[in-house]
């Protein structure tokens, strides 16, 4: 039966972290705009050209 | 005759669109770089981007570009750099770093958000930039020892996207719209209610009796009582802040009995742990607590981009071109004193009631009084705050401060003082209360009974507390947030965007139905034009274009729009000259060419006049060659709505504060003549909504757009605004529609009664188990652990119930 004490509070902790995790994020601001990152991921970054070249037309 | 038969005489042209906007290239096409332009705006941004090696803004989703807005000038932006100003703009500085968030409001495709996240190419001191999209805003971080912020204004208005600066920005109170704290609430509550029904269920299902298990069962007693801890002071706070403070005022809101029953609940629960008399009732108390605050997410979800409570602060802007000592400065306009002078340029608003200056002004009242045409005023006029000019900067004279302006006197009206929402009036409210007191009454009694005249202590503590446990109303409130929750996403998929729950409940009991004309059921910026007289040549056309184009006259305005196909010229007009009210003339090589009222272009006998229409006449060489007509044009669907309506019994009336030409138009659509009022000042407007009220007892739906409409939209029980781009501007309002959707009106009101019987069978739905988890609770054979069970089953079946029969019935009113 001691095994349960311990098995229980272990549980206790890993749902603890998990409710760290969500609130981590929350905190983070995951949660504050759930359309534009969707959007985002699709975009390229575009041709990174460190210095931008100056060219005249 | 139908329209444009005279006008349009040629087949369309196909034409390139525009390389950066993607419209088609109406007039002269701009070349440069082997692309074609339709204008020079789009080709200055084009050079812009390509200067920064950003052309791949193009090839992200085509020509998606936006034209620079015209109205911009030197100097612009300048006041944004007065420190009492960028304080109140900034969200946070340090001196170095500073971070904005701005509103743009011409945000609308992933290209936006790639160029606008790729700012700090064009200037190093940018250091980041985020695009919230559904919000249209963009936050950008930068250096602001490098950069002002009024460089960093400039910069992104010439790439197209002009920030939104309002008063409201500077003086208004910011809504905070997004709160992360309901999102900890939630979690903390189904972390704890999940982790307590694990510990709980060797209770359900009678295990650990033996002796050797009472360790077990008292460190399960203690966790549970420590997780609900959190739940009970922190997550629950909100129903208790909200009790308390009705418990002041006197009244009893719907948070009242649940603020009760959580503290019974909890207040038992330790008593059985102390005393071991029992495992305590957490698993049902934050069971409770995590399906009331989910449910209360859902019916609280704002629209992103959509705000409901705009006064006439975010309509002003910011600050406003001065004249001292001959010199110009951009002042901010809280600032503006009595005799100070202003220059008001073109499609600019005076934020002041003023005394003009200049000789002449054309002030395009619409935004204040729903009268269309602008109206010309002299030298020496007061003019009131609110206008707009069209046409030539103008100079005024402050007469008094921004704050005491004849318009925002509106505002002072109690109407916008008092709150609409009245908790105590809704339907869930209402039932609630006696609900709760009947159940209060019955758990007393059966306590009495047990305790006194059985004298059995202990089964009258299990009787008490089961029948408050079984018997706790939140299933009555689940069945009302988590309809309204539904609905409110439901009707924002047909863009029809209600407030709260509270609106679509009053938008159930309409049954009187007032619409505003202009903007309303008339589409903005748009005509039926007709062209009476000698045909024009297409030649003609092409000049009466050209010249039409070079006045900002909203009539020319049309009259260019409806001639679309006609290919204007880049040819130079000599001469040209504007003359406010009257109308513009010019010289096409030797031709005189007049556009104007019949009036100006000396028309000698005007012809037959039909007063519900604006006329443009046309003359070439003092000849007249005939008359464009425009009328304004009403929503296509509106008889048929209108006439649905009637149909379902509803009281229609027409409120409109232009003129009495469309009369004849709009009477047959409304049947009784008397139902139409025009001439209306927003304060008549106001009061006639009124006594609707008072005097015939009536539940009045007002529809309008503008702000004249603002005073009657807050008096009435729901404010409708209609907007034809739901993220631009409208007053506050209960609810949003967009301006073609409001042909499902009629639906829309069915909808939410439909709502209202969804709560009405939920809540019989949710006494069925009360009055059978009452019945055993009374008699003391309830066991606790049923009550328990029962709990969460009938809250689940209430919102499985809700969401099914909401989507049902949306699905039958919106097919139609």
């Amino acid at each position: 039966m001691g095994a349960l004490y311990v098995l229980i509070l272990v549980s206790l902790f890993v749902a603890l972290g998990f409710l760290s995790t969500f609130i981590w994020s929350v905190w983070k601001g995951h949660f504050d705009d759930d359309c534009t990152p969707a959007m985002r991921i699709l975009l390229d970054d575009g041709i990174i050209t460190n210095k931008p070249v100056k060219k005249n037309s | 005759m139908r329209p444009h038969e005279h006008i349009i005489e040629k087949p369309i042209l196909t034409r390139p669109p525009c390389y950066h906007c993607g419209e088609e290239c109406k007039d002269d096409i701009i070349h440069s770089d082997e692309h074609a332009f339709c204008c020079e705006g789009c080709s200055m941004v084009y050079d812009i981007l390509k200067e920064n090696d950003l052309c791949s803004y193009y090839s992200i989703d085509g020509p998606q570009g936006i034209s620079p807005d015209k109205s911009y000038f030197q100097g612009k932006f300048d006041y944004l750099d007065l420190p009492e100003v960028a304080s109140k703009l900034l969200e946070f500085t340090d001196g170095k770093l500073s971070s904005i968030n701005w509103l743009i409001p011409k945000i609308h495709c992933s290209s936006c958000i790639w160029l606008l996240e790729q700012l700090h190419r064009f200037n190093p001191a940018i250091r980041s930039s985020v695009v919230n999209f559904p919000e249209k805003k963009v936050r950008i971080t930068f250096d602001s020892q490098q950069i002002k912020l009024s460089e960093l204004a400039v910069l992104i208005t010439k790439i197209g996207y002009e920030p939104y600066l309002s008063l409201n920005d500077v003086e208004g109170t910011q809504s905070q719209k997004w709160n992360r704290t309901r999102l900890y609430k939630i979690g903390i509550a189904g972390f704890a209610f999940g982790n307590i029904m694990l510990l709980s269920f060797p209770e359900y299902f009678h295990l650990g009796e033996s002796s050797s298990d009472q360790n077990l069962r008292t460190l399960f007693s203690i966790i549970n009582f420590i997780l609900s801890l959190p739940v009970f002071f922190y997550c629950a706070a909100d129903f208790f802040k909200s009790a308390w403070s009705a418990l002041k005022g006197k009244y009893l809101n719907i948070d009242a009995p649940i603020a009760l029953a959580l503290l019974c609940v909890f207040l038992t629960s330790i008593y059985q742990i102390v005393s071991k008399t029992g495992p305590g009732y957490f698993d049902s108390l934050t069971g409770a607590v995590f399906f009331m605050l989910i449910g209360r997410y859902f019916q609280d979800k704002t629209y992103a981009g959509i705000s409901f409570d705009r006064d006439y602060k975010s309509y002003f802007p910011v600050a406003v071109t001065t004249i001292k000592d001959e010199k110009e400065t951009r002042v901010p306009i809280t600032e503006l004193k009595s005799g100070d002078k202003m220059l008001v340029r073109n499609q600019e608003l005076i934020p002041a009631d003023a005394v003009l200056l200049s000789s002449r002004a054309l002030i395009d009242y619409s935004f204040v009084s729903g009268e269309s045409e602008p109206v010309e005023r002299q030298k020496g006029d007061t003019i009131y705050a609110g206008g707009k000019q069209t046409g030539l900067s103008v100079e005024l004279e402050v007469l008094r401060q921004v704050s005491q302006s004849y318009l925002t006197q509106l505002w002072n009206n109690d109407t916008f003082t008092k709150e609409k929402e009245n908790q105590n009036q809704t339907l869930a409210a209402r039932i609630n209360r006696y609900f709760s007191s009947v159940i209060l009454i019955i758990a007393s009694l059966t306590f009495l009974f047990w305790f006194f005249i059985l004298n059995q202590h202990e089964t009258a503590f299990r009787a008490f507390t089961t029948s408050l446990l079984v018997a706790c109303p939140c299933a009555l409130l689940l069945s009302s947030t988590f309809t309204n929750g539904n609905l409110l996403s439901l009707f924002g998929k047909h863009r029809f965007y209600p407030k709260n729950a509270d609106a679509i409940e009053r938008l159930s009991h309409i049954d009187t139905i007032v619409f505003d004309k202009t903007g309303t059921i008339t589409q903005t910026n748009e005509a039926e034009i007709e062209f009476i007289g000698n045909k024009l040549s297409e030649d003609e056309l092409v000049i009466v274009k050209t010249l039409a184009r070079q006045s900002s006259h909203p009539l020319s305005r049309m009259l260019v729009k409806k001639l679309e196909n006609i290919i204007g010229s880049g040819r130079m007009l000599m001469h040209f000259e504007e003359t406010g009210g009257a109308g513009i003339k010019a010289f096409w090589g030797k031709t005189e060419v007049k556009l104007g009222s019949s009036k100006w272009v000396e028309n000698a006998n005007p012809s037959e006049k039909t007063s519900n229409a604006s006329y443009i006449y046309v003359s070439f060489d003092k000849k007249i060659r005939g008359y464009f007509t425009l009328k304004s044009k009403y929503r296509p669907e509106l008889a048929r709505t209108v006439d649905m309506l009637k149909k379902e019994g509803f009281h229609t009336y027409l409120l409109s504060g232009d003129k009495q030409t469309d009369r004849p138009i709009l009477s047959p659509i409304f049947g009784k003549d008397t139902n139409l009022l025009f001439e209306q000042s927003p304060e008549e407007k106001l009061r006639f909504i009124e006594n609707l009220q008072k005097n015939e007892g009536r539940n009045v739906l007002m529809i309008g757009d503008g702000l004249n409409d603002a005073g009657a939209l807050r008096q009435s029980d729901v404010g409708l605004a209609v907007s034809d781009d739901i993220n631009n501007f409208s007053p506050a309002c209960d609810a949003l529609v967009e301006g073609i959707q409001l042909e499902k009106l009629p639906a829309f009101i069915n909808l939410a009664k439909s709502g209202q019987s969804i709560i009405k069978i939920s809540f019989t739905i949710s006494l069925i188990y009360n009055v059978l988890g009452l019945s055993l609770a009374v008699t003391g054979k309830l066991s606790p652990v049923f009550a328990a069970i029962l709990m969460p089953v009938s809250s689940i079946t209430i919102v499985l119930f809700t969401t099914i029969a909401t989507n049902i019935s949306a699905q039958k009113w919106m097919k139609r």
